[in-house]
């Protein structure tokens, strides 16, 4: 059976390899910081669970000091220029996009069709199948525009370092936040809010509620954190217990709610802080095409739930 | 109170445009110096999440795929579709986007079909850059707006259209927590309540969509564009 450890051990070869062509690159001055972050990478995927805790705190430690401290240099991979990606684009045609299809139709087959197989974990079957579909489009790759050997990893460098140290921040916050659970950080926000907050009247514990959800999220930078916190201390005892909102509505808006926090935080960034950085954009250009959405969407679920909790 | 230290880091850190990740380094620090733990144990409760939430990060795992397919002019070819398609234009795409993303996380495969890496930075993106300059060449903000608003459709199509999947995990959050208080709701009334929101957020993101376009459209552009702003560090 093909399990998470598995795509892990894939994940771990990639950028054992993006290290060592970074290292080799005589052109980047800071080539080495770049080596050792990538290497450190890969040996978390290759090795993390051979380690100790404290080891894996220790490496995640090191990441942070080569990423945070700028010893990561500019780079510029060999790769094909401008006129001979027209010419190419010209001479491949809409193939092209069959290839870049590659990945979600396996994902998507996979993920529907082959569920009881038992080929692969069946609790994380779309990353495996996500996986798998990498392996199956590179090898399509292979086949048909015959690149050098090493360019998937040369390719995959580019993009690595474009990306830069962001590329840690998804799996960092995601571990900030287990930190903060185990420190009672959610705890202490519920006993605040239902403190200093007014929620005399329905509206006011909606509000209070669906506010709450949206602020500590974008503290987070996760609502499903934010979500047993806030609920716990607004949303079950005040709009469903004392004012007799149905639970059920309550519920799914302030996840919603929640999900308006999302848009306007940098904490949340695999959805705004890693494209900013994929699209060669100011960090937080993301946050600013949503934020005119998130505050007009917030009021709209503010409003849903007060006319339908109530109601029904 | 004290226990709310990392929080205190993590927003002057942010404000004050520290490195992340060394702001959340030191929010971690602090979190474990406030709840009374010694450095190990606090350096082990990081490593052990860090370790679990290694599946975090396999999305990177499409970029030597990607890559190479931008080698060999994918973005080029996205380019020349949008252009000959005569109806394409900027709005009209990033609408039909964000349409499909949410009809396909309601059907739970946000994981599957869309994403920054996959879709927006290969295929979208340039697609709606393409389909922008047919009214004139792009000044760096407009180019940047239009990417901008390329990774906000993926982004509000899967979060505004999963949670109308029943199996959804965090449809099974909710349930799961409300179940811990003894209360018993069916998936399928969440996903159903979960509707009305995910419509307007269609509506409202269409509405920005269709207002960004006309912005563009009518802000006159200098004769020759230029390539979009290198990203500072």
């Amino acid at each position: 059976m093909i399990t998470l450890n598995h795509i892990y051990i894939l994940m771990g070869a990639l950028f054992a390899g993006v290290a060592m062509l970074s290292a080799l690159d005589r052109a980047n001055r800071k080539r080495f910081g770049n080596a050792i972050f990538w290497a450190l990478f890969a040996l978390s995927f290759l090795a993390g669970s051979h380690l100790s805790d404290f080891e894996n705190g220790v490496l995640v430690l090191a990441l942070v000091i080569v990423g945070g401290f700028n010893f990561l240099g500019r780079t510029a991979p060999a790769t094909t220029t401008p006129d001979q990606r027209r010419e190419r684009a010209q001479h491949y045609g809409n193939g092209l996009f069959a290839v870049a299809l590659v990945i979600p139709f396996v994902a998507l087959a996979g993920t529907l069709l082959l569920k009881g197989s038992g080929l692969v974990d069946s609790n994380q079957v779309t990353l495996i199948w996500l996986g798998i579909g990498v392996i199956i489009a590179l090898a399509v790759s292979y086949a048909w525009f015959q690149p050098p050997a090493l360019a998937p990893f040369q390719e995959a460098r580019r993009l690595s370092d474009t990306i830069g140290w962001a590329m840690l921040l998804p799996q960092l916050l995601a571990s900030l936040g287990a930190v903060f659970a185990a420190g009672g950080v959610g705890r202490e926000v519920g006993v605040i809010a239902t403190h200093y907050l007014p929620l005399g009247t329905p509206f006011a514990a909606v509000a209070a509620y669906c506010i709450g959800m949206a602020l500590f999220t974008i503290i987070m930078g996760n609502a499903f954190a934010a979500f047993p916190v806030m609920t716990a201390a607004i949303g079950l005892p005040l709009v469903v217990g004392q004012f007799h909102g149905d639970v059920t509505v309550m519920a799914a808006l302030g996840m919603l709610a929640g999900y308006c926090g999302t848009l306007a935080t940098p904490m949340a960034a695999n959805f705004n802080i890693v494209p900013a950085a994929l699209l060669e954009l100011p960090d937080y250009a993301v946050i600013r095409a949503q934020i005119p959405t998130a505050i007009p969407l917030l009021v709209v679920n503010i409003l849903l739930m007060y006319f339908l909790a109530f109601r029904f | 109170m004290i226990a709310l230290l990392g929080i205190a880091v993590v927003v002057v850190g942010f404000l004050v445009r520290i490195n992340p990740l060394l702001v959340i380094a030191a929010a971690v620090l602090a979190t474990g110096w406030a709840a009374g733990f010694d450095l190990v144990h606090t350096l082990s409760v990081f490593g052990h999440a860090f370790n679990e939430n290694r599946y975090v990060s396999i999305v990177f795992l499409v970029l030597p795929v990607i890559g190479l397919l931008e080698r060999e002019g994918l973005q080029e070819r996205a380019r020349s579709l949008i252009a000959s398609l005569r109806g394409a234009t900027v709005g009209r795409l990033l609408l039909i986007y964000m349409l499909f993303r949410q009809a396909v996380s309601a059907i739970g495969l946000a994981g599957a079909v869309g994403g920054h890496a996959q879709v927006v930075r290969p295929l979208l993106a340039p697609m709606a850059e393409a389909a922008a300059e047919k009214d004139g060449p792009l000044t760096p903000e407009k180019r940047n707006t239009v990417r901008a608003f390329s990774a906000s459709v993926d982004n509000i199509g899967a979060f505004f259209g999963e949670d109308v999947f029943l199996a959804m995990s965090s449809v099974l959050l909710i349930k799961g927590f409300l179940e811990q208080n003894h209360i018993i709701v069916q998936p399928l009334s969440i996903s159903l309540w979960s509707i009305p929101t995910a419509i307007a957020a269609a509506l409202i993101h269409g509405a920005r969509l269709w207002r960004m376009e006309r912005k563009l459209r009518n802000q006159p552009s200098p004769p020759s564009g230029g390539e979009a702003r290198v990203r500072g560090r």
